[in-house]
């Protein structure tokens, strides 16, 4: 263990990875702002911002010892202390093993995991949201589901010789999950469906025309998003490595081919191939591949991309059947891919491409993995949406968690922020303080 | 005197302008309007949701003409416009009782 000496080369990949990463949440901003009507763009994307900020602090104060200490060698949950990460910056990383690189490092490369999965829930509760609630429901939910999940599922524990201590409980039972299919995707489309009933429907839902103002905005947020997620994927190979080079071909081409499924749905269903779909595949792709993209071949990675594009367009219209306003479909996206992502494992998971992973179907590994898999699929989604449940119901007894529905009509922008995003009537004054 | 209305195609517009300048009509105000005819807006679909648009952006062109000339400003207005396709819009003429022209006080038709 001693001999084990930091690798400059890794180090400088998963910092690089860690900003790509961080740069997801301000795409997911502007992804789901242009999907939103004009006076509710500045609140959509102030519900990812201040989720940064949130997040980050907790996890100095706690939230990476929670998720990934090993000291109360507990499979649920790393350890219950005020850390303020105060380590020396010559400690390495110890998950499962040693990785020659700062634990500083890798505790911000997973600070931006934790940062991004609360902000996916927001898409789900777009325009109606109180924002102080938001931002308290932020806290409460990491703190509850997001850094024990993470914990469950990244945390490979502390290795010391043989002995392993403090390893996740997902990780433990061998349920594969690269980049996080489950502790992110699943987890964030299960809370927003729970929310999504919390808080109701929203003012004219079905009525009224929600289309999105802005398909340049949502365009430059999906490419933002597939640029970052490279850091996501290849980045949790924690090295400068074949793994790493793996996931980022796979986050390519299933990516490519799930923007060209959602796309054949469209023509097939609707007539017309549209910019919003080419967006949503291609996010929808980039859910698929997370858990799966260091497991399979790159062919594979075109199939499981494909589907999950044509599977998440079919998906979307599930929240006009069973009647809950789940406003830019976190649910037919995140939870719908991320599970499709997490079984195709099941059936493409390949220990030739990958000593790490096991053989799935196709590879004659029989059901065994695909049950894992969905095992671990499952149990997340069931303790994401019942957890995030009870927050939401008890925040919305107590603070309350929606505007008044005279603000939201009017624009939650500024009835929250006091601001408005466009000037679309005449010209202002002031500047002035009181 | 009578004033011209055309509710016609935004991107008809320049056209409308270069066929009336070249017929010898001078002179028109433009406004950026919305609205919709007889097939009630177009429907717009965004991840398989349908929206209908019924409030669709047109240029409303009134060109003030003399009695006159009124049916020959129509019929460029008309021509001009023209795409065959639905939502090309409307032109109308309206009787016009008193014209002023703010510089020179002129009136009646001499101020058109």
């Amino acid at each position: 263990m001693t001999d084990v000496v930091l690798n400059t080369g890794d180090t400088a990949w998963v910092l690089a990875s860690t900003a790509l990463v961080l740069l997801m949440t301000p795409g997911l901003a502007l992804f789901y702002g242009g999907m939103v009507r004009a006076k509710s763009v500045l609140n959509m994307m102030m519900m990812s911002m201040v989720t940064i900020g949130v997040v980050s602090v907790l996890w100095v104060i706690y939230g990476f010892k929670l998720a990934f200490g090993y000291e109360a060698n507990s499979q649920w949950y790393g350890s219950l202390s005020l850390s303020g990460l105060g380590s020396s910056i010559n400690e390495l990383t110890n998950n499962g093993g040693i990785y020659p690189i700062p634990l500083l490092a890798f505790a911000a490369f997973q600070l931006m995991f934790a940062v991004i999965t609360p902000a996916l829930i927001s898409g789900a509760i777009a325009d109606r949201t109180k924002f102080t609630s938001w931002a308290i429901f932020v806290a409460v939910w990491v703190t509850l589901v997001y850094f024990p999940v993470a914990h469950w599922v990244f945390a490979f524990g502390n290795k010391v010789g043989d002995t392993v201590t403090g390893a996740g409980f997902l990780a433990a039972r061998g349920v594969e999950d690269f980049a996080g299919g489950t502790a992110v995707h699943i987890n964030a489309g299960a809370a927003g469906l729970a929310l999504a009933i919390v808080l109701g429907k929203r003012v004219g839902w079905r009525k009224e025309s929600m289309r999105p103002h802005s398909m340049p905005l949502v365009l430059i947020g999906a490419a933002l998003l597939w640029f970052g997620w490279f850091g996501f994927n290849a980045g949790s190979a924690l090295g400068a490595n074949g793994v790493a080079a793996l996931a980022f071909m796979n986050t390519q081409v299933a990516t490519a081919a799930a923007a060209l499924g959602w796309l054949l749905v469209e023509k097939l269903r609707d007539g017309h191939p549209t910019s919003l779909g080419v967006a949503s595949g291609a996010v929808s792709g980039l859910v698929a591949i997370t858990p799966a993209c260091a497991f399979v071949a790159p062919w594979a990675a075109v199939v499981i991309g494909l589907i999950a594009g044509m599977l998440c367009a079919l998906a979307v219209g599930l929240k006009y059947k069973f009647n809950f306003d789940d406003s830019l479909d976190v649910v037919g996206v995140h939870l719908v891919g991320g599970l499709w992502g997490c079984l195709s494992i099941g059936f493409f998971g390949s220990s030739a491409i990958n000593s790490l992973g096991l053989d799935g179907i196709l590879y004659g590994g029989g059901s065994a993995l695909l049950g894992k898999q969905a095992f671990g699929a499952f149990f997340v989604l069931a303790y994401s949406f019942i957890v995030t449940l009870i927050i939401g119901f008890i925040i919305n007894k107590t603070i309350g968690f929606r505007v008044k529905p005279d603000a939201e009509v009017a624009g939650i922008d500024y009835d929250q922020h006091a601001e408005t995003a466009y000037e679309l009537t005449s010209s202002s004054r002031g500047g002035f303080s009181s | 005197m009578k004033l011209v209305t055309a509710i016609i195609k935004p991107q008809k517009l320049d056209d409308v302008k270069e066929a009336l300048i070249a017929a010898g009509i001078t002179g028109m105000t433009v406004s950026e309007a919305k609205g919709f005819g007889r097939q009630l807006g177009l429907t717009e679909v965004y991840r398989g949701a349908q929206y209908k648009v019924d409030l669709i952006p047109k240029i409303r062109l009134e060109v003030l003409v003399t009695a006159a000339t009124a049916d020959k400003a129509i019929k460029v207005i008309t021509d001009a416009a023209r795409t065959g396709n639905i939502g090309d819009g409307k032109v109308w003429a309206t009787p016009v009782d008193s014209v002023v022209r703010v510089r020179t006080g002129e009136s009646g038709e001499a101020a058109v």
